[in-house]
């Protein structure tokens, strides 16, 4: 392999050489990827590309058929009650995982805030205790296994450098759930620094939401709207010819403002960034 | 009579309007990134920030949890120093309780400081009715009064006007309410202020009766608290010969140690100031001193329904600080005045439809009035989960379930105008939960990829009216790797 690591922590230099340690042997760092059903049905080149991410850095990438959607459109519109077979069906997609990576923010958000809480708000309301138990175990089951992509490069991995290359100016928008809800930091960015050829440029008001929020952008659409005139005001403003985030959902509100703007910049999820190398810009 | 906030519109229609609104959006943005701004050096200069944070929380939540015995503890020890508890179950009782007290000291008018919840209350309209004047002492508040309006902000009423705007509304309407603007007045500051200041001095030394709110109320000694910035509180509780307070049961805090966390959270979060100008704190009534009859309103006006909710009540943990409402980008664009009640942003979202339960279009769009950025929580002073309990009170909205109206257990129907919406949710849960149904639609769409509109017909303008739609790939992921790594899936 002729990928360079930066190693993050101790902590992380550990695991990176226990898996360089077991390159070769049979049992290689298995992940489950949750790809999402928006990337699923959207954003497929983002699902290829952390499979391809992952794959160059030594780590084996399994897609469990029975997965489909976290659930988190349902549930933070007000309908939690249906998903609640979505989350039994996430935990059971990734039974045997002991990690699952997934390039959306909110969806591992959603795992690991929103999946605790379902079982909480089920035992709120008097359900039977079975009922109850079975919730809180596929949430405790899943919690603590399911990693955000750039989480699990940096912490698991312990590689902030992951040998891409990507020759464009490049700004990031740290997604409102990467930001407060995971605590994502500078994980993303470090990773970006360190992409060759990869100028980033900074968004003035970066931690500023886009104004997407699910089915808020179709409730108040006008609010929603404004949110998004100012956010992609300011990535015009940078020049960059690439708007970059963790999560997808996001980067459509922002690009399809961004294109109804005729505006020629590109929203690229970092997993795509991330994927590229001298020999294969995506 | 002044405005109201009666049968106002839902929260999309009216924040549509402010929306588009260009120097409202200016002023707001200008106003809530100063101040946000500041807030953030504030709380960073405090390294056990965290902390008294938590502490605030748990302090409110265990005061919540024995009301009934603060409160008990709290009458007993205002009426012992002198002064009279009153009970008042909602807005009607608190009014009729305060108006009959102003008329029986003869007098017709009365100097407020400002108070958010007489304005939940309606109070000024209701003294109106009877004949009594209520004058606004605190500058913003003056402004909104004068200019027949609205508040639009927690701690800055008039945070929606502008300078000019407000030299103009001294010019016109000063004189029917006392001491006319000076001549020639202009929109300096300064000015401004001084203009204020004259007409405000002939209230403070006429006034008879004053009528406030508090900001904490000290159970262990029966001692009011109010903190205010331009010293017109400190006049209007000075003063007068007879003080009437109206506050909201939940500003109880147990005891003056309990006060000290919150007199550090507070100014920090709303002026971000390490202390704030003036804070008046006083004790049933004093002999020679001050204000000579005291009278105490407590008001539920929906507060215990609230407790009754297990996720909702930390709404009433709110020490009104207003620093969620200033790093909100939706009140940002939206303006406080779509939030119909005088609690605006993120903390009117989840109050108001509380509070007055979800009884009109306007409260069963609240909650929705969010695009769940997280922003107020992470600086919410007392860490209300606002994202939390907005989700919570979109549930009763769309499906309707268990609340309290008027302390019974109730149980709702869903709102109207949702149908669509659950059919939508189940189908789409549905499908979710049967890979092989999504997966046929994924190639449904992908075969129809080329015939696909950028722009949708009907409610699908939400979306496209302002956003192109993605382009629809010619094969899901999920094909994509059955194709390539079929065999080990
Ligand atoms: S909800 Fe929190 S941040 Fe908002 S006004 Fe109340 S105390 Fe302040």
């Amino acid at each position: 392999m002729s990928v360079s690591f930066t190693v993050a922590s101790r902590c992380g230099r550990m695991k990176r050489q226990m898996i360089i340690g077991r390159e070769g042997m049979s049992d290689v760092m298995r992940v489950g990827l949750f790809v999402t059903c928006v990337n699923d049905t959207l954003y497929p080149r983002t699902g290829r590309a952390v499979v391809s991410l992952l794959e160059r850095l030594g780590v084996e990438v399994d897609f469990p058929a029975a997965q489909s959607c976290c659930g988190q459109p349902l549930s933070n519109t007000g309908y939690r009650h249906r998903a609640e077979a979505l989350m039994l069906r996430y935990a059971a997609a990734f039974q045997g995982h002991e990690y699952v990576v997934t390039p959306s923010a909110s969806c591992a958000a959603m795992v690991r805030e929103g999946y605790p809480r379902i079982a909480a708000r089920a035992a709120v309301e008097g359900r039977s205790r079975a009922e109850v138990e079975r919730l809180s175990k596929a949430a405790a089951r899943v919690v603590t296994r399911t990693y955000e992509l750039t989480e699990f490069l940096v912490d698991v991995l312990g590689v902030t450098d992951v040998g891409a290359y990507f020759p464009h100016t490049v700004t990031y928008h740290p997604t409102c759930h990467g930001l407060r809800m995971l605590g994502l930091g500078d994980r993303p960015r470090r990773l970006l620094e360190h992409v060759r050829g990869l100028e980033l440029r900074e968004l003035a008001g970066a931690e500023e939401c886009c104004g997407f929020g699910g089915t808020f952008a179709v409730k108040n659409p006008a609010v929603s709207a404004a949110m998004g005139a100012d956010k992609t005001r300011a990535i015009r403003k940078t020049g960059a010819r690439a708007v970059c985030a963790v999560d997808n959902s996001c980067l459509m509100h922002i690009g399809g403002t961004l294109s109804r703007e005729g505006s020629g910049v590109r929203p690229v999820h970092i997993a795509e960034i991330l994927a590229g190398t001298e020999g294969r810009v995506l | 009579m002044s405005r109201t906030y009666v049968g106002m519109p839902a929260f999309p229609r009216a924040a549509a309007v402010s929306a588009g609104d260009t120097t409202l959006r200016a002023n707001l943005r200008t106003a809530t990134h100063t101040i946000r701004a500041k807030r953030a050096e504030a709380v960073a200069e405090l390294d056990d920030w965290d902390r008294l944070r938590a502490a605030g929380a748990a302090v409110k939540d265990r005061t919540l949890r024995h009301l009934d015995h603060y409160l008990l503890q709290l009458e007993e020890n205002v009426t012992r120093a002198g002064g009279t508890v009153h009970w008042a179950a909602d807005a009607a009782e608190a009014n009729r309780i305060v108006t009959g007290l102003v008329q029986a000291t003869g007098e017709s008018e009365v100097v407020k400081v400002k108070s958010m919840v007489t304005q939940e209350i309606g109070l000024n309209d209701a003294l109106e009715r009877a004949g009594i004047r209520a004058y606004e002492t605190d500058l913003a508040e003056l402004i909104v009064q004068l200019g027949d309006d609205l508040p639009s902000h927690i701690l800055v009423p008039a945070i929606h006007r502008g300078r000019s705007e407000i030299r103009d509304i001294f010019r016109e309407h000063m004189a029917d309410w006392g001491r006319p603007a000076p001549e020639g007045l202009t929109d300096r500051p300064a000015d401004l202020a001084e203009a204020a200041r004259l007409h405000l001095r002939e209230k403070f030394l006429r006034a008879k009766v004053a009528v406030s709110g508090a900001n904490f109320m000290v159970a262990e000694t029966g001692t009011l608290v109010v903190v205010e910035s331009e010293g017109n509180g400190r006049m209007c509780l000075t003063l007068p010969d007879t003080l009437i307070s109206v506050v909201g049961i939940e500003k109880t805090v147990p005891t003056w140690r309990d006060l000290e966390i919150y007199l550090q959270l507070l100014p920090r979060s709303s002026t971000a100031e390490r202390m704030n100008p003036y804070t008046s704190t006083w004790t049933g009534t004093t002999a020679d001193d001050g204000p000579r009859a005291f009278h105490l309103v407590l008001l539920d006006n929906g507060r215990t329904d609230t407790l009754a909710d297990q996720v909702g009540r930390q709404a009433l943990r709110c020490i009104r600080c207003s620093a969620c409402l200033n790093v909100c980008p939706v009140y940002e664009r939206a303006g406080g005045h779509a939030y119909g009640s005088p609690y605006p942003g993120p903390i009117g979202a989840i109050l108001t439809p509380q509070l007055r339960g979800l009884t009109s279009p306007l409260e069963e769009s609240l909650p929705f009035a969010s695009s769940l950025c997280g922003a107020c929580y992470e600086v919410c002073p007392v860490a209300i989960d606002i994202p939390d309990v907005l989700v919570h009170l979109r549930e009763r909205v769309v499906q309707g379930g268990e609340t309290t109206i008027r302390g019974t257990r109730t149980v709702i129907k869903p709102a109207k105008g949702h149908t669509m919406e659950r059919a939508m949710m189940r189908t789409t849960g549905w499908v979710l939960d049967h890979p092989a149904a999504l997966r046929r639609g994924q190639r449904l769409a992908a075969r129809a990829r080329r015939a696909l509109p950028r722009r949708l017909p009907g409610p699908g303008r939400a979306w496209s009216d302002t956003r192109d739609l993605p382009e629809v790939p010619p094969e899901s992921f999920r094909d994509w790797w059955e194709r390539t790594r079929g065999g080990d899936a």
